[in-house]
């Protein structure tokens, strides 16, 4: 079972990272409906991120997810890199979510058909609710990358940069063979080849272009992160940390 | 006190008056939240399901739905969350839509499970039922609505989303 554990720990720890980086932007957004999208993704992200603690919770016995969540250490964490990085300016905070929600809603979509039923059954409901995440990263990359010099410079800058954190999502895990012939999840290797398919001609409509050069950005999905994750949890479990143990709300 | 004899459909009445707390003229019947009224050993079990993943109200909508049916005499009332029934908007009962519309949001389009960019772009406006409209964005106040703007009453509304 330990196959299955990691991979839902995984996509848990990705969304409530990324949920929390998109609810920096609360209250700060470049316009109202942007600053309302990306808190309403935060929103989402962090439901779907305790759906899945909540699996680990009921299936494997695993913490309650508010403790599991809030309090594991750095090396505990197996998000990928590309979901701590700071929000940086707006142009970064889009191509981190096309490029992430991409990812996120093809998995979703594989692993509807999952031998391992509450993650199949989970995810036929996340992957309607990640349809609108997916629609708004294509409108802007497609807008902002066909607007003006300045906003295809940036959009372009920042695809350079996240790009090869992007490739991290996809890094091979020790128990990718065993998801496999369980028929659990067809692994990263196969997302990341559907993810490519889907992401590659969207990008051309927004005039923008791939790096030819990629060099993935491994280590999250094994407990090693950016000096950014340590800051972000501290700052996630401050209110909590602050009561004694059994407070109730 | 005894226990109440189980009465499926007076449960199901009264769920009739158990309202969503972000829409509160609709309740979780018509919102096609209810999946099954049963009886157990030693009372009631009421199945039911969220709109979205991160819905907030779902604590309240439980404890709402488990005091009501406690009122009506019923011990042990256990409110359960159904993992094998998915929620869509085509579970909103045609009162349900018509009351959307009276709170003033754009209705979803039955849609069957197939839907794109179109039917999520478009709504009638449910103020002066133009089709006139643009969508604005595909976020709004709640995870539940988009919001859209009405060329011809030159009104800004809601819309509850398609899922």
């Amino acid at each position: 079972m330990e196959h299955i554990k990691n991979l839902i720990l995984r996509m848990a720890d990705d969304e409530l990272i990324i949920g929390h980086r998109s609810s920096e932007w609360t209250g700060i957004g470049p316009i109202l409906e942007e600053d309302i999208a990306f808190s309403s993704m935060a929103q989402d992200k962090i439901g779907h991120a305790l759906a899945n603690y909540t699996i680990l919770n009921k299936e494997f016995k695993m913490p309650e997810p508010d403790r599991f969540a809030f309090f594991r250490s750095e090396k505990e964490m197996l998000n990928c890199q590309l979901a701590e990085l700071p929000i940086g300016e707006y142009d970064f905070s889009l191509v981190r979510h096309f490029l992430f929600d991409h990812a996120d809603f093809i998995r979703y979509e594989m692993l509807s058909d999952s031998s391992f039923t509450p993650l199949a059954q989970l995810s036929k409901k996340i992957k309607g609710e990640l349809k609108y995440h997916v629609l708004h990263a294509d409108t802007w990359l497609t807008r902002l990358g066909n607007a003006t010099d300045e906003s295809h410079a940036r959009m372009q800058g920042s695809l350079n940069e996240i790009w090869n954190y992007a490739l991290g999502i996809f890094e091979p895990s020790d128990y990718d063979a065993q998801l496999i012939s369980d028929k659990v999840f067809e692994g990263e290797n196969v997302l990341r080849q559907k993810w490519m398919e889907k992401i590659s001609p969207i990008i051309e409509k927004a005039n923008l272009k791939i790096p030819t050069t990629s060099q993935p950005v491994y280590g999250g999905r094994k407990g090693y992160h950016t000096e950014h994750l340590q800051p972000l949890l501290n700052e996630m479990n401050e209110v909590i940390s602050s009561e004694a143990e059994g407070t109730e709300w | 006190m005894t226990a109440t004899v189980f009465n499926k459909e007076e449960i199901y009445k009264s769920l009739e008056e158990v309202m969503d707390p972000e829409i509160p003229t609709l309740s979780v019947i018509n919102m096609g939240m209810i999946t099954g009224v049963e009886e157990t050993v030693t009372g009631v079990r009421v199945k039911m399901i969220p709109t979205f993943m991160a819905c907030p109200a779902i604590h309240v909508i439980k404890n709402s739905i488990q005091k009501k049916v406690e009122s009506l005499g019923y011990e042990n009332v256990e409110v359960f969350v159904d993992d094998s029934v998915i929620w869509n908007s085509d579970r909103i009962t045609e009162q349900g839509n018509k009351l959307l519309k009276d709170f003033g949001l754009g209705t979803p389009k039955r849609h069957e499970g197939k839907f794109g960019m179109e039917e999520i772009a478009h709504s009638k406006c449910p103020h002066c039922n133009s089709e006139n409209t643009t969508m604005n964005s595909i976020f709004g106040s709640t995870l539940c609505r988009s919001t859209h703007f009405c060329y011809d009453c030159k009104q800004a509304f809601e819309r509850f989303k398609p899922v």
